[in-house]
């Protein structure tokens, strides 16, 4: 396995000139095209209605890898990432057009089985949203959807996901408590341990940091870079130091089309587009 | 363009005294005070008559006792109205609150902004609109007419049909305000709709749903006018379901038209009964209004 994980996350600049990425991944050329692919992403088309957000975007998404999705506002990428899981079609005026082949399925298929799709493809949001119910009960539930569990399974699978989430030691005495009276952070870290207990394959995170203080993003950038040697993660972020730090695998989102998608050294090193470059040595965005 | 910051810029600026943005702040917080303090004022001596007035005519007789039927003497109480009031509008609340609830989630969770839910909506304002008179006249033609007698299952379809549209509007508000983050979430974690919207979305939102069954139910409490052609009233006790003193067979007593009747009646203890009435019904509403705004602010608390 290349991508050793970093102790410590890298220091956060104030726009460098260049960002370091992983040590590790800065060297450790992996050879991209005989890795295997989790996602296979083929000319999706997506609309809001009749406006079209994005065209033909085509990605690889790697086994065990972290894929960093970057660009400006209102460039497609938090879009992008909700086909995977479809959770799109809660709005009825959105769709999307192409392949997003995994496991030998389109996701985009009618055919799809949303709710088993949606064990195996785990969502992590912008806010913290723990639902309306105890610590506890929060993980159970989504454990409860998919499988039939004595309480013993039960509680032991709650602790399991709590502890792989590195929240378990803050929670442990917490777990009747409801979800929403623990800090955003902690919120935020009990969400993703409620994707993964009903262990999916791949966990989307759509900006998973942008509402949490910079102690609670190290402590679920630190989560993300162990979480993905068992899951293959997907991370949608407007922080360009984020996506250096934690991610192998960076994609250049502007205006819905994906302008350059490579390893995250060669993108924050070298580049190949003039575009690219601008954004990440923030000139735009 | 650039915003003046020059000092020749801003030297050729006229500037606006402060004293008359002053004196309208002025003119108006008075005006706002004034009309607050009239309104409250209205309600308070409003409250404050019933009171006074109504307290003399609570004693054990008033909750116990049937209405009089006998002008001289100075017994009786309003027990059957009460318990009347308590059926008529119970039964409302049974027809009304599951399907309005229902309709609730239907207009916020899955019609949204189709053309079926855009439609229900509309007529919803406008039934909410109706004068409850109309709604007694309805009643009065679908139940009271065909079975050729007044009885108090026909006053509560009346309740009921000022209640539901209440009930599906308040509850569609109060699932909006659920955000969009939650039903996402659930979905996310591969619930199916109908769970994550009754176990997640409607558990988040619950202080408020509850809220807004209970003022559902109040708003219909003292309602008067769907009432007499209905359920009409009756010196009598509800005897039962059927029959002419039953449920469905015949008239039943209730609050609101007996403090009609009493009030408008020449003799001093009828009218004191009246008063007596009067401060129930304000003490229910003021009640439940409370204890639903105690138990919506615990709810906060997930």
């Amino acid at each position: 396995m290349v991508g050793t994980t970093l102790n410590e996350p890298a220091a956060p600049t104030i726009v460098p000139p260049r960002l370091e990425v992983a040590e590790a991944r800065r060297h450790g050329q992996e050879d991209f095209d005989s890795l295997p692919s989790e996602i296979s992403v083929r000319n999706l088309d997506f609309y809001y209605g009749k406006a079209q957000a994005l065209f033909g975007n085509s990605m690889e998404i790697k086994k065990n890898r972290v894929t960093a999705v970057i660009g400006p506002s209102g460039c497609g990428k938090s879009t992008h990432l909700r086909t995977y899981n479809r959770i799109y079609s809660l709005y009825r005026d959105q769709r999307a057009t192409g392949e997003i082949m995994f496991d030998g399925d389109n996701i985009l298929s009618p055919q799809t089985d949303l709710l088993e799709l949606r064990r195996r493809i785990g969502m992590i949001f912008q806010k913290p949203s723990p639902f309306p119910m105890t610590v506890f009960e929060n993980i159970a539930y989504g454990l409860r959807q998919h499988y039939k569990l004595d309480r013993g399974e039960l509680s032991d699978r709650v602790e399991h996901a709590l502890k792989r989430s590195a929240i378990w030691d803050e929670v442990k005495h917490k777990l009747n408590e409801p979800g929403t009276a623990l800090s955003g952070g902690q919120q935020q870290r009990l969400c993703i341990a409620r994707a993964i207990a009903p262990e999916p394959d791949v966990l989307l995170m759509d900006e998973p940091c942008s509402a949490i203080d910079p102690v609670g993003t190290a402590k679920i950038e630190e989560l993300i870079l162990e979480l993905k040697s068992k899951y293959t993660i997907v991370l949608v972020t407007h922080n360009m130091q984020q996506a250096a730090r934690v991610s192998d695998y960076t994609a250049f989102f502007f205006e819905g089309h994906i302008v350059e998608f490579g390893a995250t050294a060669q993108i924050f090193a070298k580049p190949a587009k003039q575009q690219t470059e601008d954004y990440i040595t923030g000139r735009f965005g | 363009m650039s915003a003046p910051t020059t000092g020749q810029r801003a030297a050729t600026l006229r500037h606006r005294s402060t004293a008359r943005r002053k004196t309208v702040d002025k003119a108006v917080r008075v005006f706002a005070w004034t009309g607050a303090s009239l309104g409250i004022a209205v309600m308070i001596f409003v409250v404050w008559q019933v009171v006074v007035r109504g307290i003399a005519a609570w004693d054990i007789a008033f909750f116990t006792q049937p209405t009089p039927q006998d002008v001289t003497s100075t017994a009786g109480g309003f027990a059957n109205a009460i318990v009347g009031t308590l059926v008529i509008t119970g039964v409302a609340a049974l027809m009304a609150i599951p399907t309005g609830f229902l309709g609730g989630i239907y207009l916020a969770e899955f019609g949204r902004n189709g053309k079926l839910a855009t439609a229900i909506r509309m007529i919803a304002n406008v039934v909410m609109g109706v004068p409850s008179i109309i709604v007694g006249v309805f009643a009065f033609a679908i139940i009271v007419q065909p079975l050729q007698h007044y009885s108090g299952f026909a006053g509560s379809v009346a309740l009921a049909f000022i209640m539901l549209p209440v009930m599906a509007r308040t509850t569609e508000d109060i699932l909006n305000l659920v955000p969009n983050e939650l039903r996402e979430s659930g979905l996310a974690i591969g619930a199916p709709r109908w769970k994550v919207t009754l176990g997640v979305i409607c558990r988040a939102a619950r202080g408020g749903l509850i809220t807004g069954a209970s003022l559902a139910v109040v708003r219909v409490a003292g309602e008067t006018a769907p009432l007499l052609f209905t359920a009409l009233s009756s010196p009598y006790w509800m005897t039962g379901l059927f029959g002419p003193g039953g449920f469905f067979g015949g008239p039943v007593a209730n609050l609101t038209k007996t403090i009609y009747d009493f009030s408008a009646s020449p003799y001093p203890h009828w009218q004191d009964l009246a008063w007596g009435g009067a401060l129930l019904i304000i003490v229910v509403v003021l009640g439940m209004n409370i204890l639903m705004r105690l138990l919506f602010q615990r709810g906060k608390e997930w």
